[in-house]
């Protein structure tokens, strides 16, 4: 049974379609990285899956309905949401005494290991923390539970690059400790891309990208081409075309490696390149096709 | 091999039934309570200097006690019972107007302020259900505060009781004479029944409202609770000339009208709530359904409505 299973998720807000009939699937133990432009539908689709939000379709969250059974779902699924949820006035170590005394699967002894490492003390409030302190603390306590299930909404957003580095250093760890499942959207593509092993663009309440890293990286190749090979590459039909340090760097789907190697340097485009040119794509198909 | 497939077996149970660290309703029940204490400390905070301040009052005030004592006791054994029962009546009504203001500025913001700061988001993130969570918040006026005054007014009591009684005694004075006119153990009881029935349960219907208002508004939620009420009742006013709607909000707000008895002033009677006439009362029952209809709609909301 998939983690996640939506069937034409649909959600409305007002006039503006948020979410229009998403189909998708998360199996278990996957890293999916959700990446799309603002206003792409990223935070719908996660708080649909952690019930805070209704909608219209199917969806089942670890075999559940996240509407009408968010409490229950909750023991098995950790929320990040992205902006700072923390309740200002909560001190740290009443913040660990509530979870443990709510939550089934909370370690307290992990989290307050957790907590040792970092610059944070038990009788410190939230409001007396820096952004990036809260949101090693959140993390503290959502590694600390068991969950199946772990959705993160731009967990980084607002951090220096130190906290993000750590933040998902830590994530890897506690991954590779014991496997379960991760959705994380985010802008930050370069700082997941190492560690997703699934990958699925949104864009205007539509996937219109959903692969394994494996097939990203099987399929997908960019192409610094030789000048005097332009026009070759050009007609092997390439899906974008960008100018780096005065050359042509080109992007192919699904085109043979030795013939491309022949054009020029051939290597993996990194998910940020292969975002824009996705996208782009996309903004420009009532004109035709981008050569 | 019998012990790894023992504890396979124990796993797929663990996993398939109750979970075996399943933590029960009574234990989230209170910790639910204790984060609203952390949240919003004037429950106790605001009680406790109320108490702090009557007594403060009262210690400065004793040094005109044995001459206010002799006054009396020249008055009719009625009178007297007044004079010297006075104070400890006021201490229990400024621990009840505290508490009656805390929980309405309480309620107020119990569903709002959580959406607004976003915290709700991190609320919802733990396996607390909305129903648990709005009943956890409606237990704070209706149970919590009311008991919170009762200790405090009778602790209060006794303190005025032994510094009197020690005054009274230090200045060639009977000193059984307070504890004979203000019994602690029947008066602590009277203010028990009336915090809990009245401030409680007569009380519970407006709470309820506060929080379903609390749970709706995206702003003001205290013009949002206050305004609708007060205008309906001007429109009937204006328009019927009648004020029935006045008439109930106010006999809801001075709780079971018609049985205080009126010509002695204020005193300690006065709060005692008869149980039955109280609980035969239709005004009570109507109040708690419609108390169950206000809170069913705040937990209807707090699933829907998102951060503000």
């Amino acid at each position: 049974m998939a983690c996640i299973e939506a069937r034409g998720l649909r959600k409305t807000y007002g006039s503006t379609v948020a979410l229009d009939r998403v189909d998708l699937e998360v199996e278990d133990g996957r890293i999916l990285g959700l990446i799309g432009p603002n206003g792409a539908g990223k935070t719908t689709a996660l708080n649909a899956f952690v019930g805070l939000t209704s909608y219209e379709g199917q969806l089942h969250v670890l075999g559940r309905n996240p509407w009408s059974e968010r409490d229950r779902l909750m023991r098995d699924v950790c929320f990040i949401a992205d902006v700072a949820v923390l309740p200002r006035w909560i001190r740290v170590s009443q913040l660990l005494d509530y979870v443990a005394g709510v939550h089934p699967r909370f370690d307290r002894s992990k989290a307050t290991a957790a907590l040792a490492k970092t610059g944070i003390a038990l009788n410190q409030r939230v409001r007396q923390l820096s952004k990036g302190m809260v949101t090693q603390l959140h993390l503290a306590i959502v590694m600390a539970i068991d969950a199946r299930l772990l959705i993160l909404d731009e967990p980084t957003l607002g951090l220096d690059l130190l906290s993000r580095k750590a933040f998902y250093d830590s994530l890897l760890t506690d991954y590779l400790e014991r496997s379960r499942t991760v959705v994380v959207a985010t802008h930050q593509v370069e700082e997941v891309q190492h560690i997703l092993t699934d990958l699925m663009f949104i864009d205007r309440g539509r996937i219109v990208f959903n692969r394994r890293m494996d097939d990203v990286e099987a399929l997908y190749r960019e192409v610094l081409v030789h000048p005097d090979a332009i026009g070759t590459a050009r007609s092997l039909n390439p899906i974008y075309e960008r100018q780096a340090v005065g050359r042509s760097v080109l992007l192919f789907e699904g085109v043979d490696p030795q013939q491309l190697a022949a054009l020029g340097d051939v290597r993996t485009p990194s998910v940020a390149d292969l975002f824009v040119a996705i996208m782009s794509r996309r903004g420009a198909q009532p004109q035709g096709a981008v050569q | 091999m019998n012990t790894s497939s023992q504890a396979m077996a124990g796993s797929h149970v663990g996993s398939d039934a109750v979970t075996p660290g399943d933590i029960s309703l009574v234990r989230r029940l209170y910790w639910s309570v204790t984060r609203e204490l952390w949240e919003n400390r004037s429950i106790y905070l605001a009680p406790l200097a109320a108490a702090g301040v009557f007594l403060v009052g009262f210690l400065f005030g004793l040094g005109g006690l044995p001459a206010r004592v002799r006054a009396a006791m020249a008055l009719a054994p009625l009178q007297q019972h007044h004079t010297i029962e006075q104070p400890f009546f006021f201490v229990g009504l400024v621990l009840m107007l505290t508490e009656v203001l805390v929980a309405v500025f309480y309620c107020v913001d119990a569903l709002y302020g959580e959406r607004r700061d976003r915290s709700i988001l991190f609320w919802k993130s733990v396996p607390v259900s909305d129903a648990l969570s709005v009943l956890a918040k409606a237990s704070i006026p209706i149970l919590v505060l009311p008991l919170i005054a009762f200790v405090l007014t009778t602790v209060a009591q006794f303190v005025m009781l032994v510094v009197s009684s020690a005054v009274l005694a230090g200045s060639g004075l009977d000193s059984a004479m307070v504890w004979t006119h203000v019994p602690l153990v029947q008066t602590s009881f009277i203010n028990l029944t009336h915090l809990v029935l009245v401030h409680g349960l007569w009380y519970a219907p407006l709470y309820g409202w506060l929080l379903l208002v609390s749970a709706w508004a995206k702003r003001v939620p205290f013009l949002w609770a206050v305004l609708p009420p007060a205008a309906i009742g001007v429109v009937e006013k204006l328009a019927f000339n009648t004020s029935y709607v006045g008439t109930m909000l106010g006999d809801r707000l001075g709780g079971l009208s018609g049985d205080a008895p009126s010509g002695d002033g204020m005193n300690m009677v006065m709060l005692a709530t008869p149980l039955t006439q109280f609980l035969t009362a239709p005004g009570l029952w109507i109040g708690l359904a419609l108390t169950a209809v206000f809170l069913y709609g705040a937990v209807r909301l707090r699933r829907v409505r998102g951060v503000i």
